[in-house]
């Protein structure tokens, strides 16, 4: 059923208030009276609603005070006002204070039926665009992380009480385990939610190209700065900014990166204009930063000024449980994308599954359910369509580093090391996959 | 409850000599019986200089205190410009869920709007607007049905356009 819209009318002129009254009333509205400016702000501090229409000229507070302050208490709220003594100046005013409609006494009947449907219609598509944010948000909570593990109960646990600050916050977690899914998540439930979430993945860029990202640059700042742009910090006004792979940066961008921190503001690469941003900074690493802290290799100053929340998502050999979990939410996803019919899997094949320790994570997984979609036979993925038994990596290593060494050269194997698909397959961009083979020394046989 | 009647009363210079024709297609729309008679007011004292109209709240509540009586309904009829403060013009007006109403057959001419007088015309108009207003006393707000006489008419080609009978729902809400 539809919601009855609800009308406040405010005139000191009591004929007038009880000629809109039985107006409104007759029309099927529900409405509500107040004589001055302060009885009406009184009510809408315990009521709600939808339209308010108010005469300008009231003894105490006027009108166009009222409506200051109602914006104030709703940024939204509509505002319609209504006055005998029309002129351009007060009509301006009004429009400039975001009153919805200026009219004038009295109204043409029609005036008067179109000025409240037009507003009716506004308030019905402020309701629908609400409700369609409300569930956009609500289905990227639902499908982007997924478990029922302990260990990713407490994520999302932590998600919850952090969302709501605008604290620094750490995602620490190996590669793969879903850290820019927890930074969206954040994002999504935190009042930022409305502005943008920007991404960096400071892994992937030199130190000049991640300044020039990150703070911008001015038209003719260095070679090839043919028009100017804006950074990341300032895309990022208002809402989040992940830096993911923040162990990366070089000390120049850490030193960078605390003033910025510290004081909100920064200058485009060859500007000379201070730029302030209301930003919230979410990082990522899958390594220990505390270490690098201690060894000397990330400032200190910088680590506790991110370091004031930390989530540590587990790796997925931690939450076995959630694995048929996850290949379920994977299957249909795939399906979906391929435009299949929806498969099964066979009990066999989840318990390789939960066997395997999965260096790569839920990446790992993704990519081996997608794999299994693809040569499967349509119906039930099986044993045979897990490359678990033929390409399971030998688990004589020790460090995080050395499974990832060992994961790009099989992937690089497997691709003929063809660069641009052995970074497709390992969701990673061209440079990072260089940078990673020159840091392993890696070469093709 | 159903009223035990409806009543016309007819003030100033509105025709009397329509009463008689209107009644039975009030009656068979509303299923009250209905009686009219004249009414007796200084209309003038209700007249607005500065608007150069008729202050329909006032004679509203006139009408309320001193013609509308016992259960029945009582519509007031005359032939006058009507205003309330924040509208330019009403066609008519009555109290929801209350006793009396009053509707004005002056915008309801076709020579108002420079156009050919036309007697059966007003008389459609004039029955819509009595029976509209009615439908207010007996409870019922506007209704978004094109052709139920309880539509909002702001020009009198919407009053054209409805019928002068209840839709189903608005039936039902007034229980006719």
């Amino acid at each position: 059923m539809t919601k009855k819209i609800s009308i406040l009318v405010v005139d000191d002129e009591s004929s007038v208030r009880d000629s809109l009254y039985n107006w409104f009333i007759e029309d099927g509205f529900e409405v509500a009276c107040a004589e001055d400016a302060k009885t009406a702000l009184q009510m809408l501090e315990s009521e709600e609603f939808d339209i308010i229409l108010s005469d300008i000229k009231m003894p105490g507070m006027d009108g166009l005070e009222m409506l200051k302050r109602i914006k104030n208490l709703k940024k939204d709220a509509i505002v319609i006002m209504m006055t005998a003594f029309a002129t351009v100046e007060t009509a301006v005013q009004a429009l400039k204070e975001g009153a919805f409609d200026y009219v004038t006494k009295p109204f043409d009947p029609d005036d008067l039926t179109h000025l409240i449907r037009n507003a009716s219609r506004q308030v019905s598509l402020m309701d629908e665009n609400e409700k369609l944010k409300e569930k956009v948000i609500s289905l990227e909570n639902v499908e982007d992380l997924i478990g029922e593990s302990e260990g990713m109960q407490k994520v999302l646990r932590e998600i919850a009480n952090v969302a709501q600050s605008s604290a620094s916050v750490i995602i620490n977690g190996e590669s793969g385990t879903g850290k820019e899914l927890v930074a969206r998540a954040i994002h999504a439930n935190s009042a930022r939610r409305f502005f943008p979430l920007v991404s960096v993945h400071c892994g992937a860029l030199s130190e000049s190209l991640l300044e020039s990202e990150l703070f911008g640059h001015e038209k003719g700042a260095f070679t090839g700065a043919i028009y100017s742009r804006k950074g990341r910090f300032e895309m990022a006004d208002n809402g989040t900014i992940f830096l993911d792979e923040i162990a990366t940066i070089s000390p120049k961008m850490q030193v960078e990166l605390l003033r910025v921190l510290e004081t909100r503001s920064f200058m485009r690469v060859g500007g000379n204009k201070e730029i302030k941003s209301d930003f919230r900074v979410i990082c990522a690493t899958n390594r220990d930063l505390k270490a690098m802290v201690d060894n000397g290799t990330f400032r200190e100053d910088l680590y506790y000024r991110l370091n004031v929340v930390q989530i540590n998502v587990p790796p997925l050999r931690e939450r076995t449980g959630d694995i048929p979990l996850l290949a379920e939410y994977f299957i249909k996803k795939y399906c979906t994308s391929m435009n299949r019919p929806l498969m099964t899997i066979e009990p066999a094949a989840i318990r390789r599954l939960e066997e395997f320790p999965f260096p790569g994570n839920i990446r790992e997984l993704e990519n081996m359910i997608e794999r299994a979609i693809v040569v499967g036979n349509g119906k039930r993925i099986t044993l045979k369509d897990l490359p678990i038994e033929k390409t399971g990596v030998s688990y004589n290593v020790e460090s995080l580093d050395d499974v990832e060494k060992q994961h790009i050269s099989f992937i690089l194997n497997k691709y003929n090391w063809n660069i641009s698909s052995a970074a497709k397959a390992l969701k990673v961009d061209r440079v990072t996959l260089y940078n990673k083979i020159r840091k392993y020394s890696l070469k093709q046989a | 409850m159903k009223p035990d009647s409806i009543t016309l009363i007819s003030f100033g210079s509105f025709e009397k000599k329509l009463l008689p024709e209107i009644v039975d297609d009030i009656a068979r729309v509303t299923g009250v019986p209905v009686l009219y008679k004249e009414g007796f007011i200084d209309v003038g004292e209700y007249f607005c200089p500065e608007r150069k109209q008729y202050d329909g709240n006032r004679l509203l509540h006139e009408i309320e205190s001193n013609f509308a009586t016992g259960t029945g309904k009582t519509i007031a009829l005359f032939n006058v410009d009507l205003f309330i403060p924040i509208l330019t013009f009403i066609y008519g007006q009555a109290f929801l869920n209350g006793r009396c109403g009053i509707v004005s057959g002056y915008r309801l001419r076709n020579e108002k709007y420079g156009l050919t007088a036309d007697d059966k015309v007003f008389t459609e108009r004039l029955i819509k607007e009595i029976i509209h207003e009615l439908g207010h006393t007996f409870g019922l707000k506007h209704c978004l049905n094109p052709v139920c006489v309880m539509r909002s008419s702001t020009y009198v080609e919407d009053i054209d356009q409805k019928s002068s009978a209840f839709c189903g729902t608005c039936r039902e809400i007034g229980s006719f």
